[in-house]
């Protein structure tokens, strides 16, 4: 166990204490107990920064279940480590916002620090292991984790719909990607990334690749929101503030995008992944930014917002696996988007992460997040205002802000997707930069929405809760700090290409590098009229126009039917499979054993009819059978003439002695087959079980006495006639090709000799095969405490119970 | 000889033993049923000992007593019955 080890699983072990501080330190808030470790995670994840710069990996390997090839490996890359700045960096700025938001005496800090602290070391998790059985299992503790937090106000119905919400859905892409991962073992015979990269040329060629990469991408697609599974999302928004923030904008939505940079390097070359990926992003792209200017919740905005931006990083991402088409690095032009994904990853981290906190603050400050209950916030507010204009307007992608560069180069890569030859790009490639500037467009609305509705405006103090007011400097600490790095990230850009974006991009491309190459990462201001400068004036202009004209076509959003919505559509789906379920399971299980009773026949003649037809088994052969006497003829019609009339007479005493006269009837059979024992103990049991019908019978309720004759029913007599054919037609086929002989010659040679007995049957019973004897010996002495004790003790149930 | 003697005899039961049937399941009362019950138990003890002389065994002579008792415990468990409604009377009634 390595410090990196320990380092990935402190906050899991370090969640042990803290119900103890709550306990112990009433006084001070448990947030200051959480609020180190998350620094010095980051401290220690930046000691990594000089070592992947110069593109080492550090890796560390602990075994866990050797045999199955699952050891908890954890790798330190330029992807993994960028995720650990942002999970530890956002997670103390969060933990520390969380100090100020959540109220000492009225919350329960414990369990809320409790499960973020589960949530931050399942995240750290995540990025850090090689192997994916370890990945796996901390995705699915991130998933229940944020189901945790999301549900944290418990007593509230929304919440815990929220929280079952996305615990389904990111459950079922779980498991999916367990799938895919199982899939991929079965390709390459080994769970690490490493050496899953190392063998991905050929596994191009493999019949699951396809079927690995859909399962894959599903659990990426459910995990980062994208179309369709990102309805768990705007519903998410349920948890506290800090948790929106923290895992709903910051970290657990990226990890499907991390998933997906991760393992381009294994389904990259494949036009499929760049489809799905692509696509998919796109579609959530547009989608998310259409329907965000529809939300009237300020972290609705920020939800569909988020889910936007996760499909533009991921648009990206998609763009830039068909950079792994093109060998020559020097002029590959396509890993623009590649380093445009992850420089947005970076950049929307620390905007979301501060717009949340500044819905926090506004929500914390006036009672509400609608807004249209709020405006005019600028002069009560100055702090937050700037905060919140940094923020938006590096979301809209205005200079000098990070997402400015961001954005433009995302046209560029949208834009040089048009040059590609490879998918059939030459003819619909020109879709992808008019979907991404319309997309933009409405991007650039939202965030204006956001801004100036909230700070402008006229101010309705009749319609706040509160009298509005700055919040407390603690509150307003970490936003501060996340937008001074939105301004630092925007004007000084290269500061994050060479130590972070470049290592990065060198663990999701790396068969694009050779020995000792490193990519050369150059983001850059202003580099002259090219058609991106274009676009992005264009947006602004087309999107202050939309913005003037908002109330006149913000209506046109009711056109869509309600019915229609994917929301809605959810919601039907689950109520309809519950209610399908509920019909179904009531259509069958009628609580009558009656029914029960055919299902098990007609399955019992199918399924050994079908295994007799398939398996050509029915034989029919004479040749062993002994020669059939007048006695044995005699007995059967006895037999069949009375068994045949039980089913006709009209009492049940009739039926009784009918059925005793079968009984004596089958005991003279055993003494016509030279069965003695057998008739003596058949006489016996016989006479005792016809007394105990006559005792059962003699009580039956005085309503059912007069019984009448049953009634015929054709299904029971299809399967009584059914039944009874199959098995005839087994035993005489089973008689007929008997395949060994018995073993009782043994027994003839052997009960004087070795058991002292004359008797075989007896010998057998007890000194061949006495165990057999035992058993039926308790099986009686249980049948008779039985029945003593259903007649003796009388505990009656109450009803209520 | 004894064999026909034997076989004829087998026959009788055996048509007996069907007549006796017939009125288990005509019977008109549940008396009539009991004692055709009673009287297949003796024919089989007929029946029992003169399959046991064809198949030269003394394996059966039990089974002749036994059926003898059963039948007889049963048809008097059947009157019981009939007459008193109960085979064995609670002691609190008595």
């Amino acid at each position: 166990m390595s410090l990196l080890h320990i380092a990935i699983v402190s906050p899991l072990l370090y969640s042990i204490f803290i119900p103890i501080f709550y306990k112990n330190f009433h006084r001070i808030h448990t947030g200051w107990f959480v609020l180190p470790l998350p620094v010095l995670l980051l401290i220690y994840f930046l000691s990594f920064l000089t070592n992947i710069t110069k593109q080492n990996t550090v890796i560390e390997s602990m075994q866990w279940i050797p045999s199955l090839g699952i050891n908890f490996t954890a790798k330190a890359d330029g992807l993994g480590l960028l995720f650990a700045l942002l999970i530890t960096g956002i997670g103390a700025l969060v933990v520390s916002y969380s100090i100020y938001y959540l109220a000492k005496d009225k919350e329960k800090l414990n369990t809320f620090y409790v499960y973020l602290l589960l949530f931050m070391g399942a995240m750290l998790g995540i990025v850090l292991s090689d192997n994916l059985v370890v990945m796996y299992a901390f995705w699915e503790l991130t998933s229940f984790s944020s189901f945790l937090l999301i549900g944290f106000w418990y007593e509230r119905d929304q919440s815990r719909y929220g929280a079952q919400k996305s615990m389904l859905i990111t459950v079922f892409g779980g498991l999916s990607m367990l799938g895919g991962i199982i899939l991929l073992y079965i390709m390459t015979g080994t769970f690490s990334i490493t050496e899953i990269i190392h063998q991905s040329p050929v596994l191009f060629q493999h019949d699951l690749f396809v079927p690995a990469l859909i399962c894959v991408l599903l659990g990426a697609f459910t995990k980062s929101a994208q179309f369709p599974f990102y309805i768990w999302l705007p519903d998410a928004m349920e948890a506290p503030t800090p948790v929106s923030a923290y895992l709903h904008s910051a970290t657990m939505v990226k990890a499907g995008i991390y998933l997906v940079a991760r393992l381009t390097p294994v389904f990259g070359v494949s036009s499929v992944w760049f489809w799905l990926v692509a696509g998919v992003g796109m579609i959530t792209l547009t989608w998310g930014s259409v329907f965000a200017i529809k939300q009237t919740d300020l972290k609705g905005i920020l939800a569909f917002s988020t889910v936007s931006q996760l499909g533009m990083i991921m648009s990206l991402l998609g763009v830039g696996s068909a950079a792994l088409h093109y060998d020559a690095l020097d002029n590959n032009i396509f890993t623009v988007a590649v380093t445009a994904a992850i420089f947005h990853l970076i950049n929307h981290a620390t905007f979301k992460g501060s717009l949340f906190m500044v819905a926090g603050i506004i929500d914390h400050e006036t009672g509400t997040r609608d807004i249209r209950k709020l405006g005019g916030l600028m002069h009560f507010m100055p702090i937050t205002f700037t905060i919140s204009l940094i923020g938006t307007f590096s979301m809209a992608g205005l200079p000098p802000f990070n997402g400015f560069l961001s954005k433009e180069m995302f046209f560029t890569a949208m834009v040089r997707v048009t040059q590609m030859d490879i998918f059939n790009l030459e003819t619909v490639g020109v879709l992808f930069p008019i979907i991404a500037w319309v997309a933009s467009i409405f991007t650039f609305l939202y965030s204006m929405m956001l801004f100036f509705k909230t700070f402008t405006g006229k101010h309705q103090p009749e319609k706040l809760e509160k009298k509005p007011h700055e919040a407390p400097l603690g509150m307003l600490i970490p936003p501060v700090i996340l937008v001074s790095l939105v301004i630092i990230f925007g004007l000084f850009p290269n500061l994050l290409s060479e130590s972070l974006i470049s290592p990065a991009m060198a663990s999701i491309l790396p068969s694009l590098l050779g020995a000792g190459e490193e990519f050369v990462v150059h983001i850059s201001f202003w580099h002259g009229f090219t058609i991106e400068v274009f676009m992005t004036l264009g947006v602004i202009l087309l999107g202050i126009i939309l913005y003037k004209t908002l109330p006149k076509w913000i209506k046109a959003y009711g056109i869509m039917p309600k019915k229609f919505s994917l929301f809605h559509l959810y919601d039907r789906l689950m109520e309809g499979s519950q209610s399908v379920s509920y019909k179904v399971t009531n259509k069958y299980m009628t609580g009558s054993i009656h029914s029960y009773l055919v299902y098990i026949f007609a399955f019992f003649i199918l399924i050994l009819l079908l295994t007799l037809y398939w398996k050509e088994a029915f034989r029919l052969d004479s040749s062993n059978v002994s020669s059939i006497g007048i006695y044995e003829c005699v007995l059967a019609l006895f037999v069949v003439v009375s068994s045949i009339s039980i089913l006709f007479v009209k009492s049940r005493m009739t039926s009784i002695i009918l059925l005793g006269a079968v009984g004596y009837t089958v005991s003279l059979y055993y003494v016509l087959f030279r069965a003695p024992d057998l008739a003596l103990t058949q006489l016996v049991i016989e006479t005792i079980s016809v007394a105990l019908f006559l005792v059962c019978f003699y009580h039956l309720p005085k309503f059912h006495r007069y019984e009448t004759r049953m009634r015929f029913k054709i299904t029971n007599a299809l399967v009584s006639v059914g039944v009874g054919l199959v098995v005839t037609a087994i035993a005489l086929s089973a008689h007929s090709q008997k395949l060994f002989h018995s073993i009782s010659k043994y027994y003839v040679e052997n009960t004087y000799e070795e058991a002292a007995g004359k008797n075989m049957v007896n010998v057998i019973l007890v000194d061949f095969r006495g165990f057999d004897t035992l058993f039926e010996i308790t099986v009686l002495a249980i049948a008779s405490l039985g029945i003593y004790g259903m007649i003796k003790l009388r505990i009656y149930r109450r009803k209520d119970g | 000889m004894l064999e026909i003697v034997i076989r004829i005899s087998l026959l009788c039961c055996s048509l007996s033993m069907l007549g006796l049937i017939y009125r288990v399941i005509k019977g008109p009362t549940v008396p009539d049923r009991v004692i055709a019950l009673d009287a297949i138990g003796v024919n089989l003890v007929a029946i029992t000992a003169l399959i046991s002389i064809v198949l030269k065994s003394h394996a059966f002579l039990e089974i002749i007593l036994l059926i003898g008792i059963l039948a007889f415990i049963g048809t008097v468990a059947f009157a019981k019955y009939l007459e008193k409604g109960v085979i064995i009377e609670h002691e609190r009634t008595r």
